[in-house]
């Protein structure tokens, strides 16, 4: 695994992401490793070891989140990258445009409340058994934040069973105690989903933003776990 | 120069909250005749050297994600 500082990261903005600055600065600040920024008409991903596609609005969540930004042109070097290995993170509108891409499984629906929701929640570890995850504890919760309209997660109930056989439900949506409830549901997510990824693992979508809670300063720094484990 | 148009709605599997919602107004308002009301999208597009099975494409490729949604093409000469 590659060290600290050997470890490259990139952030794709998209026309219309908002996080990437966030990102950059959660790892860049927060962890010290080097990062760039990709727009999202490159090709080429040489030189990275995980490439972030951050938050946002992609070209104003035209027709539906995701569906425009998953034919940017860096698309297709995020997917070359993924099948080769590569350790893609979508966060919120980049987990959208993963599943409108085909790159993990899925479709989000508009929240079942049919409100934008913006707030700190609980997610509970459903696996640590990620490059993702793997500095967590399974079954453990984190405080962090959401903001989205589209993060009802859907999947249907063959592709659903599928996921569970390979381990691909990475985070859940809790109470602070960590029980999976109706009301801990923050926008009706399929079974509380809040994160999955592919069955190689190398892929991971999460409609929650760890780049917003990386520091102490803004109330929780659970989101750096996401990074230590990557960096561990 | 043919005319294509396109209507995208959530599967009936799927639960189409906002239809429920606005259902529940027209109940409110009276009109209780009113059932299983689907909100959809609505595309229409002028096309020249393409046929309905280029506009099925297209909703496959971009204009509806088969996971959630169906589709219907109409084509008018």
């Amino acid at each position: 695994m590659p060290t600290l500082t050997k470890m490259r990261f990139g952030v794709v903005i998209f026309p219309g992401s908002n996080c990437d600055t966030d990102a950059w600065h959660a790892l860049h600040d927060q962890m010290g490793a080097p990062v760039d920024y990709i727009w999202h008409q490159a090709t080429d991903l040489k030189g990275y070891d995980c490439v972030i596609l951050p938050g946002g609005f992609s070209y104003g969540d035209y027709l539906r989140t995701g569906a425009v930004a998953r034919f940017s042109p860096v698309m297709n070097a995020v997917a070359d990258f993924a099948a080769k290995g590569g350790l893609v993170l979508g966060i919120c509108n980049g987990f959208q445009i993963l599943l409108e891409a085909g790159l993990l499984p899925g479709a989000m629906l508009r929240n079942s409340g049919q409100k934008f929701v913006c707030k700190y929640l609980n997610l509970r570890v459903e696996s640590t058994n990620t490059p993702y995850t793997r500095a967590m504890t399974n079954g453990s919760v984190l405080r962090i934040p959401i903001a989205h309209g589209e993060g009802n997660y859907y999947a249907d109930p063959a592709a659903l069973q599928e996921m569970k056989k390979h381990d691909q439900i990475v985070f859940r949506y809790c109470t602070p105690e960590g029980e999976i409830t109706a009301d801990a549901n923050p926008n009706g997510s399929l079974e509380n989903i809040g994160g999955v990824c592919n069955r190689e693992r190398n892929v991971l979508g999460m409609m929650p933003h760890p780049e917003r809670c990386s520091d102490p300063l803004l109330g929780s720094a659970d989101g750096r776990l996401v990074w230590e484990s990557l960096l561990l | 120069m043919a005319k294509a148009r396109v209507i995208i709605t959530l599967k009936k599997t799927i639960m189409d909250a906002q239809g429920q919602t606005v259902e529940k107004a027209l109940h409110n308002l009276g009109y209780s005749g009113v059932a299983n009301l689907r909100i959809g999208k609505y595309v229409e597009m002028e096309i020249n050297g393409e046929d309905k099975a280029r506009v099925d494409e297209m909703c496959r490729k971009l204009l509806a994600n088969p996971i959630i949604e169906d589709f219907r093409v109409e084509i008018e000469a």
